[in-house]
């Protein structure tokens, strides 16, 4: 029973510890200021082999390559911008995780603010016509009708 | 008919068409961000046991060349290479291998097993010069015109349907992309 317990344990551990044994560190700068830019862009870089990875998550050895890349880029003096514009000349937007807004990928950046804007007109469009007609129902009765309504009730009672 | 009972199916001719053309896109070939642009400056050794080398200054030759990434460790590459081997036989194409990452016995040997159809050979034993000219995949197969200026780029395996359709008008000087400054 213990040993089964520890072995659940043991199970649990090892599922809370992937996240950590995920990220590929490589050797890292002396500087711990420059390395932590350096881990920033890693998560910013598509891996180019994996494709819906960044280079910080993929063990591909273009991902490795890309992650030393950067590295010797920060240390050359280059600020964050200059690394990605490196890469991009290389591999083009594609290379990054969050494409930039430019000609190309406009309809990617609006696409979704039309969708939403033509599923917010079909509703007001819809509650409009519920209201429209709620009030067509509504309608107060005429003289004739308050008539008939007040026979009616009087036959009952 | 009224319009609104057309709305649902012209929705959804919208939604197959673009579903459709999806279908046919290659997400997993990104277009090259060097078309239109100078070959990436670079100078390597040949390939151990070979005479050369290979630099940015072979590609300015007058005419177009083929430059194919290529590695003995490449399963696919020995599937298009009776294709380059072909092309040296029956054209006067000049074909520039890169190496990418190879050992250096590894690279020889294969080029002594297989064929060697490249006119001259660069040995990229760190993997520098691939990712200059962007690449993330071997084999890949660059057209690069008289100027230096690349041209066009396949990716994985050379068939002979990319061969005819896209690399020989390229090598003829058709489909021609201006280059930028």
């Amino acid at each position: 029973m213990i040993m089964r317990n520890l072995a659940l344990l043991a199970l649990l551990f090892s599922i809370l510890a992937a996240p950590a044994v995920a990220q590929y560190v490589d050797q890292p700068l002396s500087d711990p200021v420059l390395e932590k830019r350096a881990q920033g862009l890693h998560k910013e870089i598509r891996c180019l082999v994996c494709q819906n990875q960044a280079i910080s998550d993929s063990n591909a050895h273009l991902a490795r390559q890309l992650r030393v890349i950067v590295r010797e880029r920060l240390e050359a003096g280059d600020n964050n911008d200059d690394v990605k514009s490196y890469l991009v000349e290389r591999y083009g937007d594609w290379v990054l995780m969050r494409p930039p807004l430019n000609a190309s990928t406009l309809i990617l950046w609006i696409a979704p603010f039309v969708i939403l804007a033509f599923v917010l007109g079909g509703a007001a469009m819809f509650v409009i016509r519920r209201r429209r007609q709620q009030q067509i129902g509504f309608e107060p009765l005429d003289s004739q009708e308050e008539a008939r309504l007040a026979a009616i009730l009087d036959e009952q009672n | 008919m009224h319009l609104r009972y057309l709305l649902p199916g012209l929705g959804f001719l919208v939604l197959a068409v673009g579903l459709g053309v999806g279908l046919t896109l290659k997400p997993r070939e990104i277009p090259s961000a060097l078309i239109g642009k100078p070959a990436p400056e670079f100078d390597l050794p040949a390939v151990e046991g070979r005479d050369g080398g290979l630099s940015s200054a072979d590609l300015r030759m007058g005419t177009p060349v083929l430059v194919n990434v290529f590695a003995s460790w490449c399963g696919p590459c020995r599937q298009e290479h009776p294709l380059f081997m072909e092309l040296a036989r029956t054209t006067d194409f000049t074909i520039f291998g890169l190496n990418q990452r190879d050992a250096p016995d590894d690279a020889s040997r294969w080029l002594e097993v297989f064929g060697d159809p490249y006119d001259k050979t660069g040995a990229d034993l760190s993997g520098r010069t691939s990712i200059d000219w962007g690449v993330y995949g071997v084999p890949e197969t660059f057209v690069v015109d008289g100027s230096g200026c690349i041209q066009y780029k396949h990716i994985s395996v050379m068939t002979r349907d990319v061969l005819e359709e896209e690399i020989l008008p390229r090598m003829r000087g058709q489909k021609h992309v201006p280059c930028e400054k």
